[in-house]
């Protein structure tokens, strides 16, 4: 199968038409071996060498080939603009897709010396192997039978699925929900949090204060491992069990600091919330809400903060944000029916 | 990939097996009827009536002239793949599990399960090639050596000398076909620790894989019965299939009892699993089925491959050219 070819002409006494000069011989020798090539592979392409040649010389056609071949690959887009009334836009292939059809663009310039493009799209397909072998072919052609007699296209017992099914890749273990909440706790370089003022690793606003922030979670550690002993930063203390600092008030009632966040991805747990909002303020309690038979997040949660001034900040800047591949919502929660 | 569905059983399917050509698929399922579809669309030819109790297995030979099924109704039928008429039928005293034709289709491995006094048992019939002069008679009948134990696979090994046969006791073993002489039985400690369900030889016949309940997938040396490698995953594996073109195999299985509940209606999770042959690791799954998948085949040119579910549903999917260029 095989589209038009493309045929240069010569014509002569025109400046840039030294290259169709060139052209010619050039092709018979070049693209006629390519052509060559390319018949013993059943395919049939025409590609003429491009010559961009800038003014010179009849140097002799191979060197000129590869002196321009060289400046070809050096040229880049612009020059192709700029002086194009002497200049040819490069060939342009777009390759073969699907279905096997190429497209090669090429620029011409015409007997009258207009700028004409040509597209040549060409077909390769392999005639040498059939994708039927001779008896699949001809049992194509047999009769229906049984209770297929009846059928006609409409009732047909075979539809095409509207879904786009993959071959669904296995998540390397611990890589997906391990990575997702470290750019917030950030332990590399390159962190989500860059506070403007002092490019410390919280968030910007009113960044001295941030410093206490800082200050308290600092403190705080130490503080919490005499009184706690063997807990760390992420793990449950009960509120009774808590530091407390001065300037903290507990509040008396959970409900008053609680945010309600939505759109959680599926697997998403306690400690995954735990650890996203616990830059924000002290977390006294998370919860995810989960289908009793099948142990997925119903997509919802709760966190409660021990400062109303956290849940704020965290509300401020957690609504919207990216959560793997979710958006999430951050809102305060209504306050529980009792 | 977009599958192409087909919905020509209304019962479950138990078996889906391509023609030589690659060009026809024949489905079994547990309705009576079993179909045979185009390859490339999904189209439907025909349907072979006759039966009267679930189709459990078929084979097509290797022209695509006859098909051999083998059913729950104590017989299995020779058909004439063409006109969908039946040729000859095999009765027997209790339901045909499994159907196989030898190489060079002159022979025939029929399996038969336990039914009241009668253990399971392996026949192997005559295969005549003028349907005039079929005979019912077994050249060969093997007889299990305990009780209610049912083979569920039999074939032939290389060059027809050997049977391989594998079922609920959870142990391979081939027998000389000539003889019924039992050759050899698969290590206890290597081997399956609970049903074997299903069996598919490599396109070559030097090994076999054998998928079983115990959520596990074994590939086997044909010659010296030694276990190879094995492939896990977390349910129960109902189908196994191997990829003639890539070192792929493929297991279809179900959902662990537990797990079954009545709200849990996540649609269309059960997945064909495609796992590495060699590294033994999971590429990836295939979702789509709304229930257990209980058949899988390869197209013999290894670019398509089709599953059959307990939903009735055929799913084809002629893969993408990413499916080629896979790298663990």
């Amino acid at each position: 199968m095989k589209s038009k070819k493309t045929i240069c002409f010569c014509i002569p006494a025109w400046k840039p038409k030294e290259e169709n000069d060139q052209e010619k011989p050039d092709d018979e020798s070049l693209s006629s071996s390519r052509r060559r090539r390319s018949k013993r592979k059943g395919e049939h392409v025409v590609s003429t060498a491009h010559n961009n040649d800038h003014g010179e010389g009849n140097t002799g056609t191979a060197h000129e080939i590869r002196q321009a071949k060289a400046r070809w690959g050096e040229l880049d887009e612009d020059d192709g603009d700029d002086l194009d009334f002497l200049l040819l836009p490069p060939k342009e292939v777009i390759g073969p897709n699907e279905n096997g059809v190429k497209k090669v663009i090429e620029y011409k310039f015409n007997e009258e010396g207009k700028k004409v493009k040509i597209t040549t799209t060409v077909r390769t397909r392999k005639v040498a192997k059939a994708r039927l072998s001779k008896q699949a072919a001809e049992r194509r052609s047999w009769a229906k039978f049984g209770e297929a007699v009846n059928e006609n296209v409409g009732e047909s017992r075979t539809l095409v699925s509207t879904e786009e099914i993959q071959l669904e890749r296995p998540k390397a273990p611990g890589s997906s929900k391990a990575a997702k909440p470290e750019p917030l706790a950030p332990k590399n370089n390159a962190t989500y949090i860059k506070c403007r003022y002092c490019k410390g690793e919280h968030w910007t606003s009113s960044c001295p204060h941030k410093d206490l922030f800082q200050d308290t979670e600092v403190s705080e550690v130490p503080v919490s491992d005499n009184q706690t002993p063997g807990a760390s930063k992420t793990t449950y203390v009960p509120p009774g069990l808590r530091p407390r600092a001065d300037k903290t008030e507990v509040r008396p009632r959970r409900d008053e600091n609680s945010v309600r966040v939505t759109n959680l991805s599926e697997d998403t747990r306690e400690p995954d919330l735990r650890e996203l909002f616990l830059p924000f303020g002290e977390v006294s309690r998370v919860y995810v809400a989960l289908d009793k038979e099948t142990q997925v997040s119903r997509g919802f949660g709760f966190v409660n903060f021990l400062r109303r001034e956290d849940a704020q900040k965290a509300i401020n800047k957690l609504n919207g944000y990216g959560y793997d591949n979710l958006i999430l919502s951050v809102e305060w929660a209504a306050p529980r029916p009792n | 990939m977009r599958p192409i569905l087909m919905k020509g059983h209304e019962r479950p399917l138990t078996f889906l097996k391509y023609n030589r050509d690659g060009d026809l698929l024949f489905s079994c399922a547990k309705d009576h009827t079993p179909n045979v579809w185009f390859a490339d669309n999904g189209e439907r030819l025909g349907t072979y009536r006759g039966h009267n109790g679930a189709v459990w297995c078929c084979d097509v030979s290797r022209d695509s002239s006859r098909l051999i099924t083998g059913s729950a109704d104590q017989s299995a039928k020779l058909w004439d793949v063409q006109s969908g008429q039946q040729v000859f039928t095999f009765n027997f005293d209790s339901p045909t599990r499994s159907v196989e034709f030898s190489v060079g289709d002159k022979l025939a491995v029929i399996t038969t399960d336990p039914f009241m006094e009668l253990t399971s048992a392996i026949h192997v019939k005559r295969i005549a090639g003028d349907p005039a002069d079929q005979t019912a008679e077994s050249i060969l009948t093997l007889k299990v050596p305990q009780g209610r134990m049912k083979i569920n696979r039999a074939v032939w090994g290389p060059l027809n000398s050997t049977i391989i046969s594998a079922g609920e006791d959870a142990i391979i073993r081939i027998w000389d076909s000539e003889t019924g002489k039992l050759l050899q039985e698969n290590q206890k400690e290597e081997g399956h620790t609970k049903t074997i369900t299903s069996l598919v030889k490599s396109p070559d016949g030097s090994h076999f894989l054998t998928g079983s309940l115990d959520k596990s997938a074994k590939l086997w040396d044909t010659r010296t019965l030694t276990l190879i490698k094995t492939y896990r995953t977390e349910s129960p594996v109902n189908a196994v299939a191997m990829s003639p073109l890539l070192n792929h195999v493929v297991l279809g299985g179900g959902q662990d009892a537990i797990n079954v509940t009545t709200t849990d209606h996540r649609a269309g999770k059960f997945e064909a699993k495609f796992y590495d042959k060699i590294l033994q690791e999971e590429i990836g799954g295939v979702k789509g089925h709304f229930g257990p998948i209980n058949a899988l085949a390869f197209n013999p040119d290894g670019k398509s491959f089709s599953s059959g579910g307990e939903d009735g549903y055929i799913r084809l999917h002629h893969f993408d050219h990413d499916y080629f260029n896979i790298k663990i």
